[in-house]
């Protein structure tokens, strides 16, 4: 049962839906099936052994045994098993036109930011969209401790370095809502450091790219929780896309309502999770550097979170 | 010149080549010296051009000329292994069990040493990568 557990579409190096992971996960079995074949091997040739009477093999057939099961078999086959498993080990082919998502990790969350080429990048957070059957390069970094950037159904885990651009080429194979996860213990949140994966059709993809950089209708409203949201200083953490609050301590939460996780995949993005988090950010995610709010009122926390949740 | 004098002289030339704990150690520090220059090249051909070489001439030529010396050195030992002696353990303190002895312990070490080479320069000619 416990084992089951494990079982999971979304989150799993044996669910692939990148070319990187596919081959990682066909060299799994691979070396699966031959380990079963190598303990057959060994297994029989123990119990022969231990059932043919003394002396059955002379010095010479002894040492010969030893020789070619011992010294040319294992070589051969790790010769073959490097040979099959390095050129995965290449980075997938990119051309300077492709799109590039630079991540930076921080405690306890990932900044995303879609690099245009021209202009401002789009700036997100917890969240990474890709297009499937493009290739996507990744610049990974991290502001304060080394994390480790991991999609388990993508690619392999890559360090984020502070003071150091790490790259990370993908190719999606598969549309899908998946998740990614911190894989370098980076503090006391470091289990609450999960960010969503969604592969998306590269025309949809297009089409979302457009449509996040205009900013949600609702954010310039004169409504009680954007009053409350500069009100209790929100904004000098947090930016959303088409009001004067634009600071980059914090996560971007221009587009917070169309996000499927809550604290970097920590809890469901509900108005009341939202609003808990906004009193208590410690309490949900111990460690995280956004303050506490003990002093504001649950339904001054409640519509801010309404407000928040309306912004997609 | 006395008759052992001149069969001496009239000895090939790898006859004449002594193995020794020296000569023991000859394959694994070649094994060694070459783990160092892979790690060596890699850093400062990738440093200087920024992108890995499309074909690692220096690399190549160093990865074969370790081959040769453990190759040439486990040559040497198969010679002096079969000089006419018991058959194994070579551990009676006499001048045939000693080069026996010597002799299989610096073939052994030369093979694992000819792999060792191999298993190192493969990952750097196939992944071809700087970061």
């Amino acid at each position: 049962m416990i084992l089951l557990a494990g079982c999971n579409a979304h989150q799993s190096t044996l669910a692939p839906f990148g070319e990187e992971a596919r081959s990682t996960y066909w060299l799994t079995v691979t070396l699966g099936i031959g380990a079963l074949l190598i303990a057959v091997l060994v297994g029989t040739l123990a119990w022969r052994a231990a059932h043919s009477p003394g002396n059955a093999l002379d010095h010479r057939q002894g040492m010969r045994l030893i020789l070619w099961l011992g010294a040319v078999f294992p070589t051969v086959v790790l010769t073959a098993l490097l040979l099959f498993a390095l050129p995965e080990m290449r980075p997938l082919p990119s051309q300077p036109g492709d799109l590039t998502i630079r991540v930076d990790g921080e405690q306890f969350w990932w900044r995303v930011q879609y690099e245009s080429g021209r202009g401002e990048p789009l700036i997100g957070a917890n969240e990474v969209r890709i297009p499937v059957g493009r290739p996507v390069v990744f610049q990974l970094a991290a502001k304060d401790v080394i994390h480790s950037f991991w999609i388990p159904g993508l690619a392999g885990k890559m360090d984020m370095i502070p003071g150091r651009t790490n790259r990370l080429i993908v190719k999606a194979e598969k549309t899908g809502r998946f998740r990614g996860v911190c894989a370098e213990f980076c503090g006391l949140s470091h289990a609450l450091m999960a960010f969503d994966v969604v592969a998306m059709e590269p025309s949809a993809f297009d089409a979302w790219l457009v449509a996040a950089r205009t900013p949600a209708a609702v954010a310039r409203g004169r409504t009680r929780g954007a009053a409350l949201f500069a009100d209790y200083g929100c904004n000098a953490c947090h930016a959303v896309r088409g009001t004067e609050h634009d600071a980059r301590i914090g996560p971007d939460l221009s587009r917070y309502g169309a996000r499927t996780s809550l604290g970097a995949g920590t809890l469901p993005p509900t108005t009341g999770n939202t609003a808990t988090f906004i009193r208590d950010a410690d309490a949900v995610k111990p460690g995280a550097r956004m303050p506490s709010y003990p002093m504001m009122p649950e339904d001054e926390a409640h519509a801010i979170a309404a407000w928040l949740k309306e912004l997609k | 010149m006395s008759d052992p004098e001149r069969s001496e002289q009239h000895r090939k030339w790898h006859q004449q080549l002594r193995i020794t704990l020296w000569t023991l150690i000859i394959p694994p520090t070649a094994w060694a010296a070459h783990f160092l220059f892979s790690y060596l090249w890699a850093a400062i051909s990738c440093a200087k051009t920024g992108r890995f070489a499309t074909f690692p001439v220096l690399f190549v030529g160093g990865t074969v000329m370790a081959l040769l010396v453990i190759l040439f050195s486990g040559w040497l030992a198969w010679h002096k292994e079969r000089t006419p002696g018991d058959p194994p353990p070579h551990e009676d303190s006499t001048e045939v069990d000693r080069l026996r002895f010597l002799g299989k312990a610096t073939l052994l070490l030369a093979g694992l040493s000819f792999v060792g080479v191999v298993f190192t320069a493969l990952p750097v000619i196939f992944i071809g990568d700087c970061q």
